[in-house]
């Protein structure tokens, strides 16, 4: 068993389509921690121990929010720049987090073909997720390839939500399980409902 | 009746006029009332005054300066002081005394006559040097720290002074002045209040001591002693929680006039010195919350009385005489006055007084002081002096009073310039932060208090409830007790180089006073006010607060918040909402702050009407819900892109 924490991230949660629904279907599975960082931290008073606790209780660290330019919602920055202290998460001694995996649960409106040389988005989705990437590595921490629903905004007429939110729901069952491939995810760019690597059950 | 008040007249009149036009000139507060002494004589001549009386009346005045010296000096800094103290004070009594007497000796007189001028001319005037000290702010000084060391041994010194004296007496002048003893203005007897004291032992008026064995006497003294520090240690609270009661300024001022006039009275009849007293009083008081209360209270008598005091000296100088013996007079005054200036400058070579603050020590030491007049009538009514002797005598401390500005101008315009190249880094040093001074320490004051303090900050509190200090007494923190709209307490708890001022004292009134008098008189203190309501808030901004926090309006915006939360609303959207509440209404409050005029009676002021109708409008239709610009601005930001949107963006790219 591994433990799952899941830090949920969306400013303007009634305006969301596909997160709300996403974390509203995470609360009921069993043996996982969910954490709606905008409901505990209205007014961004972040409160570093009990984050550093929570982390040092779990195996994996998701984050799941929408891409609001080329990045998460502000609180996710905020809470990376308090909590992931130097002496707690990197530097001399910064070791609490080593071994434990970091991941991404990402909506972007744009579609997948935008994200690339050739779109208008100009870079592929995981060139404007390297700040993540290098936090979780400068951490010793495992970066496992990100989760992302790509035109997000046309999902819920092209009946692409609930896919989707079954898919994570499974990426969250096979987490907790330690059924989910992480190694194999490495090869991978992004993961989507479909392209799960799941390790067949012992 | 219309005499007494045309004496005061004068006085007061001479004052008025002098003092205003010697600062202005830059000689200083006391010169002036010198000249204004002088220039009135032939007034009070006419009127048949009696200066000498009014002088020993006017001496009080020291008694109080004392009594604030000691207010000023908490007993650790005493201790701290004592070699000082007893080195510089002890040498320079010590030295000067010998050298005078010597030279007295060299004059022709007796050794006895010859100790007793060294005795009367070794003190300084301590009214003259700590009143300039404190006007040109150089008690901090090195110089000024050294020569308040020997003013306040002079002040103790004189006590055992006035015990040896008698026994100089000389037996022939004894017999001559018992004839007129009781009618000369000399006698010790007649001055009961005396501010020097010391004819307690000694001739008419109220005594405990007369009559009773050296022990017992020892014992009274040394009983009288410590019911000043006792009472001032117990009795001080006490007293003030019962006055408070009262709850009338005029109270406090008797109040603390009855404690200092009640002590100086006590050391007469013990034949102590008034000074000392009423010195030791206030340096237990130092450390007592009503220090500021009693400063303020005591100040304007001192000053007053300090006044009069000079203005007597002034008066006094005896011109006959002076122009008769102008010559032997001066050089006297001047050799005196080399002397003294000559044993201060070994001085502060022995305890390392350097720079400019040697000068500044050995030059406003120079001159005799007022405890010489009271030596001196002292030495007559006892017969250790001629009177011939004395007069000539008190020329010379008056003339060297006269010439102790002089002094200090030359130290000003010629010593001081000199060194301020090399000293002027020093003053870099001196950056911390003025005091933050809170005034009213209730349920709001206390808590921006307690928030101050635990990051570190200096707070002065000013309560008037004594339960509240007493409370906070327990806790270690430093209060002061006092009603906070006074300009003189402010003054007292330091508001020239306070850098906030935090007005949470109760009442609408008090505290918009309290905001405009702050803002006129002292500008660059910022001032956080609490209001009470929305008026207030206009009147706080009129008068020149800069942060103006209404009591109540924080916590009941979070009440409102609290119950969106209850709603259901997520928590992240009940602070938007409540960010946009605060926001709007404070917009809507600084343009209405901006409208209202103190000087024009609201109904009268149209612009401002005019807002408020229009405000009252929009938070009607918010009320009754038709208000939607507000849900609006509360809606904007996350909105994302529309399919449109997305689609014209792909069609750009492509083309």
């Amino acid at each position: 068993m591994a433990n799952l924490l899941i830090y949920y991230a969306h400013p303007g949660a009634h305006k969301s389509h596909v997160n709300k629904v996403m974390a509203r279907m995470a609360r009921t599975i069993d043996g996982i921690s969910i954490v709606d960082l905008y409901q505990e931290y209205p007014r961004f008073d972040i409160d570093v121990d009990r984050e550093q606790a929570r982390l040092l209780e779990h195996d994996v660290i998701l984050f799941q929010s929408p891409l609001f330019w080329y990045s998460t919602p502000s609180i996710i920055k905020e809470w990376i720049d308090l909590v992931l202290e130097h002496g707690f998460a990197y530097g001399s001694h910064g070791d609490k987090l080593s071994g434990k995996t970091m991941m991404m649960a990402l909506s972007a409106a744009g579609p997948e073909e935008a994200y690339s040389s050739g779109g208008y988005q100009h870079f592929p989705l995981r060139t404007f997720l390297t700040p993540f990437e290098q936090t979780a590595r400068l951490c010793n921490m495992r970066f496992a390839a990100p989760y992302v629903l790509y035109s997000s905004l046309r999902a819920p007429g092209q009946n692409l939500v609930e896919p989707h939110v079954a898919g994570y729901c499974a990426l969250i069952e096979a987490i907790r399980d330690d059924r989910f491939d992480f190694e194999a995810t490495t090869e991978m760019d992004v993961l989507q409902a479909e392209t799960l690597p799941m390790s067949k059950g012992e | 009746m219309s005499d007494i008040l045309l004496i005061t007249f004068v006085f007061l009149a001479a004052g008025v006029l002098s003092v205003p036009i010697a600062s202005k000139l830059g000689l200083g507060s006391v010169l002036g009332y010198l000249i204004a002494g002088i220039i009135i004589s032939p007034i009070l001549a006419v009127f048949g005054v009696d200066v000498v009386s009014i002088q020993h009346f006017a001496e009080f005045g020291v008694v109080m300066m004392l009594f604030l010296v000691g207010l000023e000096l908490e007993p650790r800094l005493l201790w701290s002081m004592r070699m000082r103290l007893l080195g510089l004070g002890g040498l320079q009594v010590g030295l000067t005394v010998l050298i005078v007497m010597g030279v007295a000796m060299v004059l022709g007189q007796t050794w006895s006559i010859a100790l007793a001028v060294g005795l009367v001319l070794a003190l300084s005037s301590t009214a003259i040097v700590l009143q300039t000290y404190n006007e040109k702010g150089l008690m901090k000084s090195d110089g000024g720290q050294g020569g308040f060391s020997v003013l306040l041994f002079q002040d103790i010194a004189v006590i055992p002074m006035l015990a040896l004296i008698p026994l100089l007496a000389l037996p022939e002048l004894a017999e001559s002045i018992s004839h007129g003893a009781a009618g000369d203005g000399h006698g010790g007897g007649t001055h009961g209040g005396d501010s020097h004291g010391g004819d307690g032992g000694h001739g008419s008026g109220l005594s405990l001591v007369d009559g009773l064995e050296g022990w017992q006497q020892a014992l009274v003294t040394l009983g009288a002693i410590g019911a000043v520090v006792l009472g001032g240690v117990v009795l001080t609270r006490p007293m003030f929680r019962f006055v408070a009661i009262a709850r009338m300024r005029e109270i406090f001022v008797a109040t603390a006039l009855v404690m200092v006039v009640g002590i100086a009275l006590l050391m007469t009849l013990v034949g102590l010195s008034p000074a000392l007293g009423t010195f030791l009083a206030g340096v237990v008081l130092a450390n007592s919350e009503y220090r500021h209360e009693l400063e303020s209270d005591i100040e304007p008598f001192k000053g007053l009385l300090l006044g009069l005091f000079f203005i007597t000296v002034g008066a006094g100088i005896n011109f006959e005489l002076l122009s008769a013996n102008l010559w032997v007079t001066l050089a006297l005054t001047l050799g005196l006055m080399a002397i003294k200036c000559g044993v201060l400058l070994i001085l502060s070579f022995l305890f390392g007084i350097n720079g400019s603050d040697r000068w500044l020590f050995s030059l406003s030491l120079a001159q005799a002081g007022e405890f010489g007049f009271v030596l001196l009538s002292f030495t007559v009514a006892n017969s250790v002096l001629p009177a011939a002797i004395a007069d000539q005598l008190l020329l010379v401390v008056a003339l060297s009073m006269l010439l102790t500005p002089a002094l200090f101008i030359i130290y000003d315009k010629l010593i001081a310039p000199r060194f301020v190249e090399e000293e002027g880094r020093e003053a870099d040093e001196i950056s911390e932060k003025g005091p933050i001074i809170i005034a009213g320490h209730g349920r709001f004051g206390g808590i921006v208090n307690r928030m101050l303090r635990e990051n570190g900050h200096k707070t002065t509190v000013l309560d008037y409830s004594s339960s509240q200090l007493e409370m906070l007494r327990q806790f270690g923190l430093t209060v002061f007790y006092g009603d906070a709209t006074r300009p003189d307490l402010l003054h007292a708890a330091g508001i020239e180089a306070a850098s906030v001022l935090i007005v949470a004292i109760d009442g609408k009134e008090p505290t918009t006073e309290m905001v405009r008098q702050v803002a006129k008189h002292h500008p660059h203190v910022h001032i956080v006010a609490r209001a009470t309501d929305r008026t207030h808030v206009y009147e706080l901004y009129a008068a020149g607060a800069k942060d103006i926090i209404r009591e109540t309006f924080d916590s009941s915006v979070r009440a409102g918040r609290s119950a969106l939360e209850a709603l259901g609303d997520h928590p992240y959207d009940a602070e938007r909402k409540a960010r946009e509440f605060v926001r709007g209404d404070r917009a809507r409050l600084v343009s209405v702050a901006h409208l209202y005029d103190p000087d024009i009676p609201p109904l009268e002021n149209t612009a401002y009407i005019e807002k408020l109708k229009e405000y009252a409008a929009e938070s009607q239709a918010a009320l009754t819900g038709r208000n939607n610009s507000f849900t609006m601005r509360v809606d904007r930001g996350w909105s994302p892109p529309t399919p449109e949107d997305v689609a014209e963006i792909e069609a750009q790219s492509k083309s």
